[in-house]
This record gives C-alpha cells, structure tokens and sequence, in this order.
C-alpha cells in the first residue's frame, strides 16, 4: 500500500469511528467535550503508533497459537505505560479520562490493527497506518466532542486546561449559559444519536462520490461489526 | 498456520517460551516506567489534595501538614452509614485553626457525593466543596463549584445558624433553597453537611486535641 492510500484508509476510507465503528464504547463514553476528546484520543494514537510498531518487528516470528496474546500483552503494556505517564504529568486528565484510559486495552481498534495489519507489513507502513487509524480515530472524538459541548454546555474547549496545564486558557470559548444547554447532548443517548448523525453524513457523501465516479472508486463496504 | 513440519510438543514449547518472553519484556517495560513516574505521581497526588484543602479553607494559614495529621471517625448511628468520615486538622503555630472533613453523601441520585468541609473550632462553616460525584450531568452537576455557585451558600453557617433541624431544603421545611430540577440531590448534600456538623460537634474536644498523634 502506498502511504496515501494508507492515510486515506485511517481517515476517510476505513475511519474506525465512522466506517469501521470500532471502539465505540470509549468514543461515545468520553466525547462530553473537546478537551476529554482531545485526551483520549491523543492517548489512543500514542497507543495505537507503538503497538503498530512493536507488533510489526515481531508479528511474523510469533506461533500462530499465541500471536494475539502476546499482542495483547504488548497492548496491555502499552496503555499502563501512556496510563502512569498521564498520571504523572498530566493528573486533571488523568482523573477527567477515569476508566476510560486503562480501557484502551479493549479497544478492538488497537488489537484489530495489529492483527490485521501490522503483523503483516513492514514498520513503516504499520507506524503510518497506526498514525492514520489513530489519527481517524482522533478526529471523529474531537468533532463528537466539540458539538456535544457545544450543544449540552454551551461552551467550547471549556476543559482544555486539563491538557494545557495552568498556562492554557482557563475558560474556553463561552456561547451561552450552560443552564440552558441541550442536556441530551452530554447523555449516552445524545451521544448515539449524534454518532448516528454522524454515519449518515458519512454515508451520503459516500454515495454522492460513488455517484459521481460511476463505481469505479474503491468502496469501504458497510459497517462490519459494532463492537465496543 | 498448516504445513508446520515441527512436532506439537516442541510447537507448544516454543510457544510457551515466547509467551512468557513477551510476558517479561511487557512487565519491564511496566516496571521502568512506573519506576520513572512513581515519585511524580506521588508528588502530584499530594499537590492535588493539598489544593483540594486550600479551596475549602479559603487562603486560612496553617502551617501543619495535613495530611499527616488525620483522625477517622464513625457514627453509623448520627451519619445512616458505617463509611468514615477523615478529618484533616489545620494548626497555625499548635493552635488548631480548622478541620477539614471530608465524607460522602450516600442518598443522592447516583451514588456517593464525595465532600470536603471546612470548619472553624467555633463549629462555623469555612467552605464546602464537592470532590466527587456521579449526578446527572447538566441536573445533578451544579454541585461542582465550577458549575454554580450552590455550594457557596453554606460558608458561614452553622449548626445554629440555621438550628439543627433546619438543616434540610426548603421542600422538606427547612432553610436552604434545593437547586430547581436536583431536589434529590440538594436534599443529600444539604443533609450530609448537618449530619457531619452534628459529627464534629460530638467530637470537637477530640478533633481539636492539641498534640497530633503519629497514626501508623
């Protein structure tokens, strides 16, 4: 694959939020605000980038019978790693993230990317795909995040402090008083309702271009599987 | 995964060594970073509690570490539940200046409403702070001092001001407002916070004891 396509796979094409609807638990769980967004995603890139790269430099050696659990152990590592370095430098985080950071470890996304891919490309491909699903991953939290914010509390980037430290804005951007927020916004069912916003968006610019091109694109196929 | 022309029990032997190589480079690499961020995250616990105590005091000096000079009590009876309350006590120069309580309210709409309370030897409150809570974001949440200022109303209050069975919302025929939508979790919190003046004013000898005794 060349990186292009490698970057369109995470972003556009397979995107784990919108297509691949891989990890939803955490992205529906913690998308309350951009900054926690922000947090978790950033968290799950890193994450996902060395387990990607650790599992590509030792993914063909391993026994079939036991790749997936020394993936999973790598995967373990990793996150209690990313998990205790945000406890010691960045704490609000850490406490805003609660569970939702050791759960990393569950996140088909991560294990799904190192067994499907990673074990079977060189480094570099699977750093960059890391990067992409990662990064893919990434955006669709922000975006969920901004507008459940927006919408529930009336205010943007209001948490951001917790990942900028005392020096960043202390506030965010103010719209309206947060009394008078969409409250559903910041609930679970919200959250359903606006990820299935979402997907449809996703699906109608799919089909727009898939008009358009006259099927000669390559189609990223339904949503497999919803998993958590 | 066919075609392997190696025999099961030296397969399954490999595999078992891999396995538990893989199991010990994942718990070094456990191992060092905890190592390298053990003293930081004790450091930041401590800075953290610290200032979770400066905010219920309000700026009160003290110059005693806090943390270090605790006292646990329980009063299943006064408090409806057999969970500790801590108490942290502020001294400046040996003369005790506040004690910091901190206690959960159990009857709120979800789970435990984590408290810290401040108060003065002469029972008055300092300040009172919600450290944790799981309310309905939105209806429950303006306990959070970032989120109203609810909280504000029962700083210079006391068990006799209003009298001790004033201590209720106004819904249950006392004196402080519930927050319109969250009577639930109002009538908790409000409830909590007598019962635990209540507390240290049974305990007040005890809590304000001069010398702080080094609990293991």
């Amino acid at each position: 694959m060349t990186p292009a396509a490698i970057l369109r796979a995470g972003f556009r094409d397979q995107n784990p939020g919108l297509v691949q609807l891989l990890g939803l638990c955490p992205l529906l769980a913690v998308s309350t605000s951009l900054g926690s967004g922000l947090g978790l995603g950033l968290a799950t890139l890193a994450v996902l980038i060395a387990s990607n790269g650790l599992v590509s430099l030792v993914g063909r050696s391993l026994p079939a019978e036991i790749r997936i659990a020394v993936f999973v152990l790598l995967i373990a590592a990793l996150v209690t790693a990313v998990e205790l370095a945000l406890a010691a430098w960045l704490p609000g985080l850490h406490a805003a993230l609660g569970i939702f950071l050791p759960l990393i470890v569950t996140n088909c996304l991560v294990l799904a990317r190192a067994e499907a891919f990673a074990s079977r490309q060189p480094a570099g491909d699977a750093l960059l795909d890391g990067f992409a699903m990662g990064g893919g991953f990434l955006v669709v939290l922000v975006a969920l995040g901004s507008v459940r914010e927006v919408l529930g509390r009336g205010s943007l980037g209001g948490d951001l402090h917790l990942l900028l430290g005392s020096g960043g804005p202390t506030s965010g951007l103010h719209l309206f008083n947060g009394q008078h927020g969409f409250l559903l916004a910041l609930l679970p069912p919200g959250a359903f309702i606006l990820l299935g916003l979402g997907l449809a968006w996703r699906q109608s610019c799919q089909a727009t271009a898939a008009a358009s091109s006259a099927g000669t694109g390559v189609t990223s196929g339904m949503p497999g599987e919803a998993a958590s | 995964m066919a075609g392997n022309p190696e025999r099961p029990a030296r397969r399954t032997a490999r595999a078992a060594i891999v396995l538990a190589a893989a199991a010990i480079a994942a718990f070094g690499l456990v191992a060092v970073v905890h190592e390298a961020t053990r003293e930081r995250i004790a450091a930041t616990a401590r800075a953290r509690e610290l200032a979770r105590f400066d905010q219920v005091l309000g700026g009160l000096p003290h110059d005693n570490d806090l943390l270090a000079d605790t006292l646990t009590l329980r009063d299943p009876e006064l408090l409806g539940t057999t969970e500790a309350v801590t108490a942290y006590r502020a001294r400046f120069h040996g003369q005790p200046v506040a004690v910091v309580l901190e206690f959960g309210a159990t009857d709120g709409y979800s789970g435990s409403i984590r408290l810290l309370l401040a108060v003065a030897p002469d029972g008055t409150v300092l300040g009172v702070r919600t450290v944790s809570h799981h309310e309905t974001p939105g209806l429950g949440d303006f306990i959070d001092a970032g989120k109203s200022d609810w909280m504000q109303r029962f700083s210079g209050k006391s068990l006799g001001n209003p009298a001790a069975a004033r201590w209720r919302v106004r819904k249950d025929g006392g004196e402080f407002d519930q927050y319109t939508g969250a009577t639930i979790t109002s009538r908790a919190v409000v409830g909590a916070i007598g019962r635990t003046l209540q507390l240290f004013a049974r305990h007040r000898d005890e809590l304000l004891a001069a010398p702080a005794t080094i609990r293991p």
